[in-house]
């Protein structure tokens, strides 16, 4: 049995505390998220449709999260099932961005790689190389080397199907370069800035009263 | 004359060619215009996310900072990828309601001397665009060819009514804007009960058997409604249901046949345009026996004709064949009498 997680104690008066591991999440989610809001109804688990592939359900999730129990919520693909169709958003009763919660989980766990399978990130890193360096995404060259990768297997079956693809004429064997990509590697490269500024300014600032 | 700005997507050079030919086709029917965004720079799809949360926001920005500096007459971008159209959505709706966000992407920016004003920019869907703009009675004035006899199942995916951010739409779970559209064409519209369920988006490359599980509902719930065809209005929808299908069977061992089309083709033909001018013929799974429903046919593609005239030709006698040749029973029976 894993020893319970233990919520770290509330700040004390006047002083300064480390973020707890849900200020930390919260930080990390460009737009209000309010997943501090979580009432913990499991409407989100109860609509989403791969839940059943999920380590935890997202209210589990919120839970844990909330209980500050990082290697779990770390450790689990629950970020990486989610199919991002916001079925579990829009029944949300607290109107929590929950998809949001699960992208910046994930980018979380890819940073500080720590994640369940290298499948879902190294899929998601080809797709973010390429519009780095194209500006664009490039499909076939992405799912090519993605299915080299990891799914050889699956290749030979898929291989009439991918034919087929280029006889009719749908597949673009360049990828389009646009001409702004420096400026463009410009913009992102000072949102990266903006972003470790954002984390870091966390255990700067003073803690806010009874934001745990 | 309706003009608009337009945000294409990746997918329209490539895996999305028959939507991308039946928008072209359509729209000078409609009297519609769209001005391709200049130099637009792919949206992220649902993979920066999960790498960056905040750098795939300026990456959007900078997409909005285009079509601020470039509106002319029109402030709506429009985006045919409900994926691209969400993405656009998601950072516009955000930097509304935020102004130290709209701040931080603004500083981003300024790293290539550019700017975005909340709220300057309208996002909206393609579909959005038909139904509410043009209006079905105008959809429905152009009808030389109506669709009827044909039955489709309406999915509209999951990201045009959700998540939503300017509440657009009455029903999130159940809308029936392309149902009506779709009515408008003259088709016979099945009930489909899927009609906002995922896709499976990306699954079919980061987690196959949930991918591949999310297709099979779709095709299996269509297939139950009776309808001859599925009706998308998202690429990435068209390309997990067409392209993964054979995969798909392949997995569970079963044999489905569910062809989807996009709805601006079915727009096409039921202004009478031909069924290759709309890309139609493109889709791996065909649609060719969908449509002679309704006596349109689908021309066959270069690789259908190479297949067939391998089957024309006489099989070659085998190697080590000694059986004596038999003549062929004369085809030409009422010459005989």
């Amino acid at each position: 049995m894993p020893k319970a997680q233990v919520p770290p104690p509330p700040a004390p008066i006047g002083g300064r505390r480390p973020p707890t591991f849900q200020e930390e999440v919260i930080a990390s989610i460009p737009a209000d998220s309010r997943l501090e809001t979580c009432i913990q109804c499991g409407t989100c688990g109860g609509s989403c449709p791969s839940e059943r592939d999920m380590d935890h359900t997202p209210r589990q999730i919120f839970a844990l999260i909330r209980a500050g129990a990082r290697d779990r919520v770390m450790n689990s693909n629950t970020p990486w099932m989610c199919v991002s169709c916001y079925l579990c958003a829009v029944r949300c009763p607290q109107q929590i961005h929950i998809p949001d919660v699960m992208y910046a989980l994930k980018a979380k766990a890819t940073k500080e790689d720590r994640v369940p399978s290298h499948v879902a990130p190294d899929f998601s890193r080809t797709f973010v190389d390429y519009i780095h360096k194209y500006g664009r995404s490039f499909e076939v060259g992405l799912v090519a080397k993605h299915y080299l990768r990891h799914y050889p297997l699956r290749l030979p079956n898929m291989a009439t199907s991918g034919m087929g693809m280029v006889t009719k004429g749908r597949m673009g064997f360049m990828p389009h370069r646009i001409k702004g990509v420096e400026g463009l590697n410009a913009i992102l490269d000072r949102a990266s800035e903006l972003e470790d500024a954002k984390q870091r300014s966390l255990y700067d600032a003073p803690a806010k009263e009874g934001a745990h | 004359m309706a003009q608009y700005l337009y945000y294409p997507g990746c997918s329209m050079d490539g895996t999305g060619r028959a939507y991308h030919d039946s928008i072209e086709a359509v729209l000078p029917t409609l009297d519609i215009r769209l001005a391709e965004l200049d130099d637009w720079n792919c949206c992220g799809a649902t993979e920066y996310m999960g790498i960056s949360p905040l750098r795939s926001q300026a990456l959007v920005g900078r997409n909005l900072a285009l079509a601020e500096k470039q509106k002319n007459g029109s402030n709506t971008l429009v985006a045919p990828c409900s994926a691209c159209y969400v993405n656009l959505a998601r950072t516009d709706s955000y930097v509304r309601e935020s102004k130290e966000l709209a701040a931080t992407i603004n500083e981003a920016l300024a790293a290539d001397g550019m700017s975005y004003t909340p709220g300057s920019i309208e996002v909206r869907h393609l579909l959005e665009i038909m139904i509410d703009d043009i209006g079905l009675d105008e959809l429905g004035k152009h009808v030389t060819r109506p669709l009827k006899g044909l039955k489709l199942a309406p999915y509209m995916g999951c990201l045009v009514s959700r998540p939503d951010y300017d509440d657009r739409w009455q029903h999130r779970e159940h809308p029936h804007a392309l149902d009506q559209l779709l009515l408008t064409l003259g088709a016979d519209v099945v009930e489909f009960s899927r009609r906002t369920d995922c896709c499976g988006g990306h699954m079919t490359q980061i987690s196959p058997d949930t991918g591949l599980e999310l297709i099979r509902r779709l095709i299996v719930a269509a297939e139950r409604s009776g309808a001859h065809a599925l009706v998308t209005v998202c690429p990435m929808c068209q390309m997990n249901v067409d392209f993964y299908q054979r995969e798909m069977n392949h997995h569970y061992r079963e044999n489905h046949h569910m062809p989807i089309l996009f709805f601006t083709q079915l727009m096409g033909l039921a202004y009478g345009m031909s069924a290759k001018s709309l890309g139609i013929g493109r889709e791996i799974i065909s649609s060719r026996e969908a449509l002679a429903n309704i006596g349109i046919e689908v021309p066959l593609t270069e690789e259908e004709e190479a297949e067939l005239a391998a089957a024309a030709k006489p099989a070659r006698r085998k190697r080590g064949d000694v059986s004596l040749p038999s003549p062929e029973p004369r085809q030409d029976e009422e010459a005989l009498r």
